[in-house]
C-alpha cells in the first residue's frame, strides 16, 4: 500500500491549494483525482477573486498578488474590478454595494460614465456609471490549477490522476486509508475536496454534507484590445478579459441537476449563450461585433446558505471536508491555507472560520432542497 | 435573517426558455449533393423540411478560414454577398428542384449548435438547432436533423504555411466550382492520393497551371486511373519529398522549397493530404462517434434523430488508411522543419511550445515553468489535447482549432509514442462557427428569463459580508439585492 501523511481527495483548486500549503509545511501529500486536475468547476469558471463576503477574504486579497511568485508558475492574476450599471435599478444597487464597501473599509470609487469609459474602453455611453473595486481581481482558472499542481510536485507532493476514490478504510475512530479502484493509499489525515461528489464520499463516513448541484454556463469571444482593467462585471454578468484579450462571461439562470456519484457524464451548454451574448453586447457595446467562439458549462455544488463548508470532523477526527459552494476559485489561496491549518493545528490561524462549519446545518430541515426549489427538473 | 422558502427558486432556469422561432419535421444542414438529395427525399415523403447552407459565407469569415481553409486565395468578388448568393445558387441546380419539392432553402445560414435534453440538462422545452445568418440568430425545432456538413481540410504546419496562398483542397474546390472566385494561378498540390489527384485535375481543367504534386511516400498513392490522367496532363509528381518552406512576399506565397532543395514557383500551395468529416455539430452535442481510418477519421455513429449523410458520414472507403498516411506526412514535416514552426496560427503557438507545454509569450516563464514539458506532463497521465490547449492556447483561437486540432492530436500521438486513436480530440463546443455577439444575441428574450436573471445563484445569504451577519445590514442587503426572490 502506497501512501502519504495526508491524502487529498479531489484535484480541483481547493484540494490542490491545500496540498500545496501542506507540502510547503514539509508534509508528504498525495492528491488523488478521478480525472485530470481542474477538469471540473476549477478549470471552467469565471476566474473571479473578490470574495468580500467571506471570512477568508483578507487572506485571499493578501495572497493573490504573490501567487505567481510563490507558486513559480503564471496564474494570469490581475488586480481590481469594475462593475458597470446598465439600468437605474442596477445603479442604485451597485452604489449600495459601494457604500457598504466603504463602511467595511474596502477601497472603492464610484465612477461616472466618462470615468467608466476611460477605464473600460469597450463600454459605451449607454451605462449609468460604475464602481471601481480597488481590491480583488481575477486569474486564469486552468493555468492556476496547473500551477498549484506543479508547485506541489516541486515540493515533493504526488498527484494521482484518473483514479476515482471509492471509499475509506477506518480503524479506531480514524481514516487509515483512502481506497480507489486500483489502489489504496495509507494516510494519517484525509482532506475531502471532491466538489459535487463530496456529499456521497462523506456519507460513507456517516457524515451528512448538505449539497445541491447545479450547472452554470459561460461564453467567450475572440480577443478584444486590452483594457486597463480586465475584471469588468455588471449588467448582472460576471467575467473577465483574459490576458490574451478574450472576453469570458457568465451569469443568468442555473439548472439544478443530479450528478452521478462518479461525476458528471457531460457538461452541456445551452442556447442560454444567446442571452449571455445580448447582455455582453449591451455591457460592452464596442465589443458587440466580436465573435463568440465558444461556450461551456460547469457543475457547482451549493450548500443551503451558499457559503463554503470547511471543517474538521470530530469523528473520524482526522478528516477535513471542504466544499466551496460556487465561490471556490478566488478563495483557493486562502481556503488551502485554512485547510492546512485545520489538518495540522486543528484550527485556522488567520481568521475565525466558524461560520463555515458543518454544525450550522445541524437543524436543517430534511426537505431543504424542496423548500428552496433546488430540485432537478423531472 | 429569517427566510421563508416558498418551494421555488426564482433564479433557476425552469420554464424561462423561449419556444423555438420555427419548427420543421426535418432540418438538413448542408446543401451539397447529399444534403439536397436528403431534403428532397424528405419533402417528397411529406415532411416539412428546412435546408440550410452557410455558403456564401461573408468575406470576413472566409478570411478566418471559415468553414474551409481558404488561405486568403479568394477574389474580391467574395466581398459582394449578393453576387456570391447568385453564384452559389446557380452552381447547384438541385436547389431549385428542392424548392419545387417544397423544401424551404436558406443560404448564407449556418447551424452553430444542436441542443437536446440528456445528461446534465433537462431544461430544454424541445430539441433545437441554432441558426444564424448575417443579421440574426434563431432557434428551430425539429423531429429529425440530417447533417450533410461535408468534410473540411486537414491542415498541416510547415515553415511559411501561415501566409496567404496556403490553402486546403476542399476550399479550392469550393472556390472553383461554387463561388467561381479563386484568385490563384499557379498551384502546387501536397499529396498524391485521390483527393490530391482530383484537385490537380480540377485546377488543370479550369485553366490553372498546376506546378506539380508532392508526395511524402515513395510512389503516388491514388487510383491508377487518376495517376494516369495527371501524367497525361503533363503534371509531375515529386515522390519521396515533402515541403520544407513556403517563401513569399506581401501577396503571400511565391515559391515552395521541397525537402530535396528543389524550388518550385507557385502562388498557391494546396494541402490535399486529407479531408476530415465535419462532425463539429455532433461533437458539440456529445453525439456518439467512431474512428474509422479508411473513412477519414472520426465519423458520427448515427442515431435515429441525428443522422449524417455524404462526406460528413465518412469519406468513400477505398481501403486506404488515411490516418497512417497523415501520420507519415506529419512525421516528415516535423523532421524537416524547425521547432519554432507555428502550429496554431490563431494563437501563434510553435511546435516547441506545444510540446514544451509552455504558456503564450505574454506570460513569464520562470525556471520551474521552463522545466515543464509534455514529457513531465505524461508522467501524470495520458496526453489530453484539451488540457494542453488550456496551457499553451493551441486551438483556442478564433478558428477554434479547425486548422490545428487534427495535427495537434497527431503531434501529441507521435511525441507520446501512442497510436493516434488513443489521443482524445480537443472538444468542439457551440457555437461551431464564430458568430458576433450582436448576431448571437437573443434580442427578444422571454420575460421569464429576464425575471430569473441574476449574476450568480440569487442565494440571499451567499454574499452577505461576514461582518454584517446578524446585524440590520443583513436585511438591508436582502432588501436591496434580492427583492422579491424569497418570501
Ligand atoms: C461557470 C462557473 C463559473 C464560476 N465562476 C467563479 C468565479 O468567478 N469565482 C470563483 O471563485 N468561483 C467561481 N466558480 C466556482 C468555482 O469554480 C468552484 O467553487 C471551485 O472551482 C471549486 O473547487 P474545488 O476544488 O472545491 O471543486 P472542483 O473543482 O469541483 O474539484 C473537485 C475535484 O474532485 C474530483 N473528484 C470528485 N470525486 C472524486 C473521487 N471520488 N475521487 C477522486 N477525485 C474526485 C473531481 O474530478 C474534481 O477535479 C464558478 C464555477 C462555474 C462552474
Amino acid at each position: 500500500m502506497s501512501g502519504a501523511e495526508v491524502v487529498i481527495v479531489g484535484g480541483g483548486v481547493t484540494g490542490l491549494s491545500a496540498g500545496w500549503w501542506l507540502a510547503r509545511s514539509g508534509v508528504k501529500v498525495t492528491v488523488v483525482d478521478k480525472g485530470i486536475v481542474g477538469w471540473e468547476a476549477s478549470g471552467r469558471n469565471g476566474g473571479g477573486a473578490s470574495h468580500y463576503q467571506s471570512p477568508l477574504f483578507e487572506e485571499e486579497h493578501r495572497l493573490w498578488p504573490q501567487m505567481d511568485e510563490l507558486l513559480g508558475y503564471p496564474t494570469e492574476h490581475r488586480k481590481e474590478r469594475i462593475i458597470i450599471a446598465m439600468s437605474e435599478r442596477q445603479w442604485e444597487q451597485y452604489r449600495f454595494v459601494a457604500e457598504r464597501h466603504r463602511r467595511l473599509g474596502h477601497p472603492v470609487e464610484v465612477l461616472d460614465v466618462k470615468q467608466v469609459q476611460d477605464a473600460v474602453p469597450l463600454a459605451g455611453d449607454n451605462c449609468f456609471g460604475g464602481v471601481h473595486y480597488r481590491f480583488g481581481g481575477h486569474a486564469n482558472p486552468q493555468r492556476t490549477v496547473q500551477a498549484y499542481a506543479w508547485a506541489l510536485q516541486d515540493l515533493g507532493g504526488t498527484i494521482v490522476q484518473h483514479n476515482a476514490v471509492t471509499g475509506f478504510e477506518t480503524a479506531s475512530g480514524k481514516v487509515t486509508a483512502v481506497k480507489t479502484g486500483a489502489a489504496s493509499y495509507g494516510c494519517d489525515s484525509v482532506v475531502v475536496a471532491a466538489g459535487p461528489q463530496t456529499a456521497a464520499l462523506m456519507a460513507q463516513l456517516g457524515i451528512a454534507v448538505p449539497l445541491a448541484n447545479a450547472r452554470a454556463e459561460m461564453i467567450i469571444t475572440e480577443p478584444a484590445p486590452m483594457m486597463p482593467i480586465g475584471g469588468v462585471d455588471g449588467h448582472k454578468l460576471y467575467g473577465r478579459q483574459t490576458m490574451r484579450g478574450n472576453l469570458a462571461y457568465g451569469g443568468g439562470p442555473h439548472e439544478w441537476i443530479d450528478v452521478d456519484a462518479t461525476g458528471p457524464v457531460a457538461r452541456p451548454s445551452t442556447p442560454l449563450m444567446r442571452n449571455l451574448a445580448s447582455r455582453l453586447a449591451e455591457l460592452l457595446p464596442k465589443a458587440a461585433h466580436l465573435n463568440v467562439i465558444r461556450s461551456w458549462a460547469g457543475v457547482i455544488e451549493n450548500s443551503p446558505d451558499g457559503r463554503p463548508i470547511i471543517d474538521r470532523l470530530t469523528s473520524p477526527d482526522n478528516v477535513v471536508v471542504a466544499s466551496m459552494s460556487g465561490v471556490g476559485f478566488g478563495l483557493s489561496p486562502a481556503s488551502g491555507h485554512a485547510i492546512r491549518d485545520l489538518v495540522l493545528d486543528g484550527t485556522c490561524s488567520f481568521s475565525d472560520i466558524g461560520i463555515l462549519g458543518l454544525s450550522r446545518f445541524a437543524n436543517l430541515e430534511p426537505d431543504w432542497r424542496e423548500k428552496r426549489g433546488w430540485m432537478p427538473i423531472s | 435573517m429569517e427566510l421563508n422558502f416558498a418551494g421555488t427558486d426564482l433564479c433557476a432556469i425552469n420554464g424561462t426558455r423561449s419556444a423555438p422561432d420555427a419548427r420543421y419535421d426535418v432540418v438538413v444542414v448542408g446543401a451539397g449533393c447529399s444534403g439536397t438529395a436528403a431534403a428532397i427525399a424528405a419533402a417528397t415523403a411529406g415532411s416539412s423540411v428546412l435546408l440550410v447552407d452557410e455558403n456564401p459565407v461573408s468575406g470576413a469569415l472566409m478570411g478566418n478560414d471559415v468553414p474551409l481553409y481558404f488561405g486568403g486565395r479568394m477574389t474580391a468578388a467574395t466581398q459582394n454577398s449578393e453576387r456570391m448568393l447568385e453564384a452559389i445558387f446557380m452552381s447547384a441546380p438541385a436547389l431549385e428542384q428542392a424548392m419545387e419539392a417544397g423544401v424551404e432553402v436558406l443560404l448564407g445560414t449556418s447551424a452553430w449548435g444542436v441542443y437536446r435534453n440528456g445528461p446534465g440538462v433537462s431544461s430544454l422545452p424541445e430539441q433545437v438547432v441554432g441558426l444564424a445568418d448575417a443579421s440574426r440568430s434563431w432557434l428551430v425545432g425539429f423531429e429529425r436533423i440530417v447533417l450533410a456538413t461535408g468534410a473540411r481540410d486537414l491542415a498541416l504546419a510547415f515553415p511559411g504555411w501561415n501566409q496567404p496562398g496556403v490553402m486546403g483542397a476542399a476550399a479550392l474546390r469550393m472556390l472553383l466550382t461554387r463561388y467561381d472566385a479563386f484568385a490563384g494561378r499557379r498551384v502546387l498540390v501536397l499529396g498524391s492520393h485521390d483527393l490530391a489527384l482530383e484537385s490537380a485535375l480540377l485546377a488543370h481543367d479550369r485553366g490553372l497551371k498546376v506546378a506539380g504534386l508532392v508526395e511524402v511516400r515513395d510512389a503516388p498513392q491514388g487510383s491508377a486511373d487518376l495517376v494516369a490522367q495527371v501524367a497525361a496532363a503533363g503534371i509531375a509528381i515529386h515522390c519521396g519529398q515533402t515541403i520544407a518552406l513556403a517563401k513569399g512576399g506581401i501577396e503571400g506565397v511565391e515559391a515552395a522549397t521541397l525537402s530535396s532543395g528543389e524550388v518550385i514557383l507557385c502562388d498557391t500551395i494546396c494541402m490535399a493530404v486529407g479531408l476530415v468529416p465535419s462532425i463539429e455539430l455532433v461533437d458539440a452535442m456529445h453525439g456518439p462517434r467512431t474512428l474509422i481510418a479508411t473513412r477519414g477519421g472520426y465519423i458520427p455513429a448515427g442515431e435515429e434523430t441525428v443522422s449524417a449523410v455524404g462526406s460528413c458520414a465518412g469519406l468513400a472507403d477505398t481501403g486506404f488508411d488515411h490516418i497512417a498516411y497523415r501520420m507519415d506526412w506529419v512525421r516528415a514535416l516535423s523532421d524537416v522543419s524547425a521547432d519554432d514552426t507555428i502550429v496554431c496560427q490563431c494563437e501563434e503557438v510553435t511546435r516547441a511550445d506545444l510540446l514544451g507545454v509552455q504558456p503564450p509569450n505574454y506570460l513569464a516563464r520562470p525556471a520551474p515553468m521552463c522545466a515543464r514539458s509534455l514529457e513531465t506532463l505524461l508522467v501524470d497521465g495520458p496526453a489530453n489535447p484539451d488540457q494542453i490547449k488550456r496551457l499553451t492556447r493551441a486551438g483556442m483561437g478564433v478558428c477554434q482549432g479547425r486548422r490545428c486540432r487534427d495535427q495537434v492530436a497527431m503531434l501529441l500521438a507521435i511525441a507520446a509514442d501512442r497510436p493516434f486513436g488513443t489521443i482524445p480530440l480537443a472538444t468542439h463546443r457551440a457555437p461551431v462557427r464564430p458568430i458576433p455577439l450582436k448576431i448571437m444575441a437573443d434580442w427578444h428574450e422571454s420575460e421569464a428569463m429576464s425575471a430569473a436573471w441574476d449574476v450568480w445563484f440569487g442565494i440571499p445569504t451567499q454574499w452577505v459580508p461576514v461582518e454584517d451577519i446578524g446585524t440590520p445590514h443583513e436585511d438591508e442587503h436582502r432588501a436591496m439585492l434580492y427583492t422579491g426572490m424569497y418570501e
